[in-house]
């Protein structure tokens, strides 16, 4: 049988089997892994099903890591890929971004990352010096994060079927007795947290794209956030922790109100963003509320503990800029953005992929 | 359409026989053509829409228009309280939920 | 940021909003003629701000959204060849032609660029000698100056392989289309301002004077939309038409001449169909003969073949012209969405079913 002839009699079999019907034809686009609204779908319509779990499985719970307990001792695991081009960008570059992304992936669950595997995809062509600048970034971040890299495998494609490199990262932690945190747990009252400026990391690799490039003090905000969440978690109730990568803040805020079953408000003119950030944003037509960022976590906290995390977090290295930007109100699950005007309007997840709006 | 943005021009320089600026967006900076803005040169202000300078900001009839803004506004200063970075540095206390 | 955070101040917003409140007597209809203004406006929530007398419907000022269908089908096309490079702002991407985007042809294979000016896009084309970069030119007359500098640049420096796909469209002709056409329910314009940055406001002012309509020159921030809003109830109360200028730091009467000047040696105005509108005479721009090298309509014919063709259940053309809202459509939200749009409103960021939905407005919300 011909391969193409072999891929067709999977598909169909596959289609067979499958719980939930796929639109036939349908192709991937960007828009799938762009951490919003369609994301989000793949995640719950094909991903889940498929996995043999539903929405009270640990898959379904859709933290940013799983927690699974192996001899009563909770493990918090998760996998992450990183596609960036450009490799390097101001401020950081994918070895970087691929152990941090994990790391911090782990920590959001309240866990100690303690041992990371990388699986390495490289496309024929790539320079070496340019993979050995990438993993000697890899190995300063586990140094600077705490992480020993036990596994990792490479595989090398044909020119033009990976984009100069690919890196995929999967971390494991050990969360401590009477740590809880989970997307579910927000309630009315709670307050919301940020640990520092967005949106910088989308601005500073966008600012190395061609065509769209522009100079200033612009840096990837990619940092290890263990301590600062290990910080928080021991000055208060800290109940929902996520990393808000992809999709940025409001793709996060609206995944924590779905999960929670809670409507949250936020005021636009709290949300802390450094000068440079916001002048490319506006050049670009950008919501900071929804460009990714590699080194801000979202966090409810309780509210009598508020003053305490917040202060917690500005005393932690990457959480200098932490800021209170909202609270937690009652079930429909929605977002709420009040803005300078005061006037208050949907904070919709992010639909499709937020292209630079030129025009 | 007609995204237009005000940045201040830090450099003028030529390429390809045009006249081009360097400018500075509140701490970016992009290059842009000045073709269409002859009369602008180091510190002016300008008006950047697709890499083209379309037009100079009229810094003297902005301040008079917008003083008498502030002054419908009962405004006796008009700056933001920012620190260093431009991260606002008042911070947001939310309301009691009722 | 200078000039533009000091035009966001709550403080003198809800003073302006407050004299707005104490001016008006009666209801009146205001079209803002600008995307952009649209954008601001819907973001901010200026709209449910206003005293309810004062309604603003949206009018057709995102050229992403009325990009002719058949342009758009012909820049598909174009994308697929092996030996093209299309180039061409982000909004433009996932505005939908018959059958597919802009978007579709690149995963499907083709050669297509975000540029954020089209400077960006004679570099492509410099780089790339061995392939026809064509530079998808859409805008009002605020880009017809880039565009323009870009193909003089072409054919100066001698960049053969660059050509524009053109689908320039004029602001005044779209206006007096809206004030003719039976049924019109708008009183007063809010200008686009940069586009009057380029033109100057005289090509407005007789329009006021004949259809005795205030028009008033406005900029894009909250305060001066608010200003604007201002400047035009003022004059419907007091029964005035006139041509007024909020955007005293960026606009002049006469507007950039250096700007117009190139734009008349390179283009020339001829009629334009609009998407959902129709052909509107002398409303859009294209080349001049001495520049038609650099045509991608003329390097690029386009084949005979399947007619453009629109989804049925759009109105996209009764939302340009400010005869719906977004939210009176019955596909709104639900069979057209951002991820799956039937029409450009709903693609484009400027778009007002764009605007109406990533602000969350939906049928349900809306009072009536």
């Amino acid at each position: 049988m011909s391969e193409p002839d072999a891929t067709a009699q999977a598909v169909r079999e596959f289609a067979l089997r499958c719980p939930v019907p796929l639109p036939p034809g349908e192709r991937v686009v960007l828009g799938h892994g762009s951490g919003g609204k369609l994301s989000a779908a793949l995640i719950r319509d094909l991903f889940v099903p498929v996995f043999g779990g539903g929405a009270a499985s640990e898959l379904g719970r859709l933290g940013d890591a799983a927690v699974v307990e192996v001899n009563g001792i909770r493990l918090a695991f998760s996998t992450d890929s990183f596609v960036v081009t450009p490799k390097f960008f101001p401020g950081s570059n994918i070895g970087e971004l691929a152990v941090n992304g994990t790391v911090n992936d782990v920590a959001m669950m309240g866990a100690t990352p303690l041992f990371l595997s990388a699986a390495l995809i490289l496309e024929e062509g790539l320079e070496l010096e340019v993979l050995g600048a990438v993993v000697t970034a890899m190995a300063d971040a586990c140094q600077h994060a705490g992480v020993a890299l036990v596994a990792g495998d490479t595989k090398v494609v044909e020119r033009g079927s990976a984009d100069g490199l690919f890196v995929t990262t999967a971390g494991i932690g050990v969360i401590a007795d009477g740590v809880e945190v989970g997307p579910e747990r927000a309630r009315r009252g709670d307050v919301v947290l940020l640990t520092g400026p967005v949106a910088s990391h989308g601005v500073a690799v966008m600012s190395r794209r061609a065509g769209i490039s522009f100079d200033g003090d612009l840096a990837s905000d990619s940092a290890p956030l263990t301590s600062l969440v290990q910080a928080m978690l021991t000055a208060g109730d800290v109940r929902c922790l996520r990393d808000a990568t992809r999709g940025g803040v409001a793709s996060v805020l609206n995944e924590l109100a779905e999960a929670s079953d809670v409507s949250m408000t936020v005021e636009e003119g709290a949300v802390p963003v450094l000068g440079p950030v916001r002048a490319a944003c506006e050049m670009l037509g950008l919501d900071p509320l929804y460009v990714a960022n590699e080194g801000v976590a979202v966090a409810i906290v309780a509210p009598e503990d508020a003053d305490a995390v917040l202060a917690a977090a500005r005393a932690s290295e990457y959480g200098v800029h932490a800021a209170v930007v909202g609270e937690v109100g009652d079930a429909p699950a929605k977002v709420w953005l009040r803005t300078g005007l005061g006037a208050t309007r949907p904070l919709t997840m992010l639909a499709g992929d937020q292209l630079p709006r030129i025009c | 359409m007609c995204l237009g943005v005000p940045g201040k021009v830090i450099e003028v320089f030529e390429q390809d026989g045009i006249r081009m600026g360097t400018v500075d967006f509140g701490g970016i900076t992009r290059a842009a053509c000045l073709e269409y803005a002859p009369e602008v040169d180091i510190g002016s202000w300008v008006v950047i829409h697709v890499g083209f300078a379309i037009s100079v900001v009229d810094e003297e009839e902005a301040a008079r228009s917008y003083a008498l803004l502030a002054e419908m506004g009962n405004l006796e200063d008009i700056d933001l309280p920012q620190d260093a970075d431009g991260v606002r540095a008042e911070h947001y206390r939310p309301k009691a939920t009722p | 940021m200078k000039y533009l955070d000091e035009y966001r101040d709550d403080r003198i917003a809800r003073a302006l909003l407050d004299d707005i409140a104490r001016t008006v007597t009666r209801p009146w209809t205001l079209m803002e003629v600008c995307g952009g203004q649209t954008h601001t406006l819907i973001r901010q929530g200026i709209d449910q701000l206003l005293p309810p007398e004062v309604e603003l419907v949206h009018g057709p000022g995102c050229p992403v959204c009325v990009t002719p269908v058949a342009l758009i089908d012909e820049a598909v096309a174009i994308a697929k060849r092996d030996d093209t490079i299309v180039c061409s702002f982000g909004d433009m991407l996932r505005v939908p032609g018959s059958a597919e985007d802009l978007f579709m042809a690149r995963a499907a294979g083709g050669d297509v660029r975000v540029v954020y000016s089209p400077l960006d896009a004679l570099e492509v084309a410099r780089r790339n000698p061995d392939k026809t970069v064509v530079f998808f030119a859409v805008g009002f007359e605020t880009t017809a100056p880039a565009n323009a500098m870009a193909v003089k640049l072409a054919k100066d420096l001698d960049v053969p392989n660059f050509a524009l796909l053109v689908a320039h469209v004029l602001v005044p002709p779209a206006i007096m289309a809206i004030l003719v056409s039976p049924g019109n329910r708008v009183q007063a314009f809010l200008a686009p301002g940069h586009v009057c940055a380029i033109q100057g406001w005289t090509e407005y002012e007789p329009i006021a004077r004949d259809f005795g309509v205030p028009i008033v020159v406005t900029g894009f921030e909250p305060l001066d939309l608010l200003e604007g809003i201002r400047m035009t109830v003022a004059q419907l109360e007091e029964g005035r038409a006139e041509v007024e200028n909020q955007y005293v730091r960026t606009v002049v009467r006469e507007g950039n001449t250096a700007a117009r000047r190139v734009v008349d040696e390179v283009f020339e105005t001829c009629d334009r169909a609009w998407r959902g509108i129709g052909v509107i005479p002398k409303s859009g721009l294209r080349l001049r003969e001495a520049y038609r090298l650099h045509d991608a309509e003329v390097r690029f014919p386009r084949t005979e073949g399947v007619p453009a063709s629109e989804s049925e259940i759009c109105i996209a053309g009764e939302v340009l012209r400010g005869r719906a809202k977004p939210h009176d459509c019955p596909a709104f939200g639900t069979l057209c969405t951002p991820e799956m749009p039937l029409g450009a409103p709903m693609v484009s960021n400027e778009g007002a079913c764009a605007a109406y939905y990533l602000a969350g407005r939906r049928r349900e919300e809306v009072t009536a």
